[in-house]
């Protein structure tokens, strides 16, 4: 993440137009206070288990939309507000998150 | 409010009377998208009208291309705060498509080619307030700004005016699209500023 | 919040910004940090940087190319002066990082300045007394536009570094200009036997391209990790 993102009014070529989920690490971290693009997500679609930090993010859209990298379903979304944020999930079956042993 | 950046200003803003509330004018064409972009073939390209008794009303791209089109010129506004002014579409009113649609709904839930969605009152779909937009400033309508064509109901927020359409559900209960269920408002009136739910 | 105490320009487009931010937890080489700016009236806009450089107390460097059409970088670049505060918020991301403990060997691949999380992962090395073998492939427009340059000549032990000049090379260098192709980052690379951790950085298309090529070169899937800059490339 080495240049300027999100640059408003440009063209882009459409097939360039995600990133990956590790830009989700900055808006989600907001949340959460865990790292959740460590987390291994399953895609409700096609039902691919990966690092959160592989999905295919849109930002350039009133949210955040986060895809599946093998079927290109929509695994999350993230729409932040002045003073709310929503989190939608329900594309991922789970999450599973790295813990500290019991 | 942030700390101010002492000679930041941002990108050069304009706003002015004819803009809604919190918009800013562009001069450019922003493309925003939440996923990659559809590619339909012309020739497998369908429009469609479903009715709440599930009775369908399809046009081909050939039966669209023989109705006969008008050219609005309107503002568009963004919800993410940018607003062009006096744009030049061409397109069917939604009016003519309507026409021989019988039906009792009073919401429609617009689909589109790679699966976006977005739902509205079926009558800010008509009246002269709807079209499916083909050709945008004198050029057919680009993919990455919902080509072959997209809805344009450009009163209300741009996200309602949904890129590459596939069809139009009509329903007699209303149902959230893509972005109204995921915190965006239901109705998106941008003189209302109603960009978010609650607002 | 953080303060701005110096910089450095390594190219007439691109400025390091060194930062002190108060409070600053420490960060692993890889992770980013989104960059807050607001205007008078209220206007903000926001930005992810990488970090340069790896963790130093409460010191930060960023390294910002200047876009031509932006609206951040310009005033990163030309604008913001020694003294001024700006908002700082992280570092985030655990994923495309590199842990100085790590052992295996590791591969850099970089286009452009996509260099910068991966230079912060060299200096971490350098800084941890690692031993950790790196090999590093940088594809980059000019020899004008190679970042670091003093820093990368200087020899390092148990680094390799090649470069593949996409339009212009310097004279009589051997590959003529061209975009990376699988011969440049399999010479430049290491064997998949090896099991390297890869990470790719580098405009949208070129990490596509070059994770593809490590794949098929046999590259486990699970050990490519990229960073996309997104569409905006450079």
């Amino acid at each position: 993440m080495t240049s300027e993102r999100a640059e408003w009014g440009r063209h882009q070529v459409d097939s360039e137009m995600y990133e990956d989920g590790n830009a989700l690490a900055g808006p989600l971290g907001e949340i959460f206070t865990m790292d959740v693009t460590v987390a291994v997500s399953r895609c409700a679609g096609c039902g691919l288990a990966g690092p959160v930090a592989r999905l295919h993010v849109y930002r350039h859209a009133p949210g955040w939309v986060a895809r599946c990298p093998a079927c290109e379903g929509v695994v999350l979304r993230l729409v932040r507000g002045p003073d709310s944020a929503w989190l939608d999930l329900t594309g991922a079956v789970s999450l599973r998150l790295p813990m500290p042993t019991l | 409010m942030g700390i101010v950046s002492p000679g930041f200003r941002g990108r050069p803003r304009e706003s002015g009377p004819e803009l809604p509330p919190g918009q800013y004018l562009t001069r450019d064409f922003p493309v925003l998208s939440a996923g990659p972009t559809p590619r339909v073939p012309l020739d497998q390209w369908e429009f469609t009208i479903t009715t709440e008794t599930g009775q369908a009303h399809r046009w081909s791209w050939a039966d669209l291309m023989a109705l006969p089109g008008d050219t609005p010129t309107v503002d568009i506004h963004c919800v993410t705060k940018w607003s062009k002014l006096g744009t030049n579409w061409q397109g069917v009113p939604l009016d003519m498509l309507m026409a021989d649609v019988t039906t009792d709904a009073d919401y429609a839930l617009v689909q589109s080619y790679g699966g976006y969605t977005t739902n509205l009152p079926l009558q800010d779909l008509r009246d002269g307030q709807a079209w499916i937009a083909y050709r945008f400033e004198g050029e057919d309508l680009a993919p990455e700004h919902g080509g072959p064509a997209r809805l344009l109901v450009p009163h209300l927020y741009f996200w309602k005016s949904a890129k590459w359409v596939r069809g139009i559900q009509l329903m007699l209960e209303d149902e959230p699209g893509f972005w109204e269920s995921a915190g965006y408002h239901n109705y998106g009136d941008p003189w209302r500023e109603q960009r978010y739910q609650g607002d | 919040m953080a303060r701005l105490a110096g910089y450095r320009d390594e190219t007439p487009t691109v400025r390091t910004l060194v930062l002190d931010v108060e409070g600053w937890p420490g960060h692993l080489p890889g992770q980013h940090v989104d960059v807050r700016l607001t205007a008078e009236d209220g206007y903000r806009a926001q930005r992810s940087y990488s970090l340069a450089g790896p963790d130093s107390g409460e010191r930060i460097e960023l390294t910002v190319e200047r876009l031509p059409d932006g609206e951040v970088s310009p005033y990163l670049t030309e604008v913001f002066s020694v003294g001024d505060p700006v908002e700082v918020r992280g570092p985030v991301g655990g994923w495309f990082v590199w842990r100085p403990a790590a052992t295996e060997p590791v591969l850099l691949v970089a286009g452009g300045v996509g260099l910068v999380p991966l230079m912060a992962m060299l200096r971490a090395r350098r800084q941890a007394g690692s031993r950790v073998p790196f090999r590093l492939v940088y594809s980059v427009r000019s020899p004008a536009e190679v970042l670091y340059t003093g820093e990368l000549r200087q020899p390092q032990p148990g680094v390799d570094i090649s470069y593949v000049y996409t339009r212009e090379a310097p004279e009589g260098f051997p590959r003529p200009p061209g975009r990376i192709s699988v011969a440049d980052v399999n010479s430049g690379g290491w064997p998949p036997e090896f099991e390297p951790t890869c990470f790719v950085c580098g405009p949208t298309g070129f990490v596509e391209a070059v994770a593809d090529m490590l794949v098929a070169l046999g590259h486990d899937p699970s050990r490519v990790k990229t960073e996309r800059f997104g569409p905006t490339g450079g």
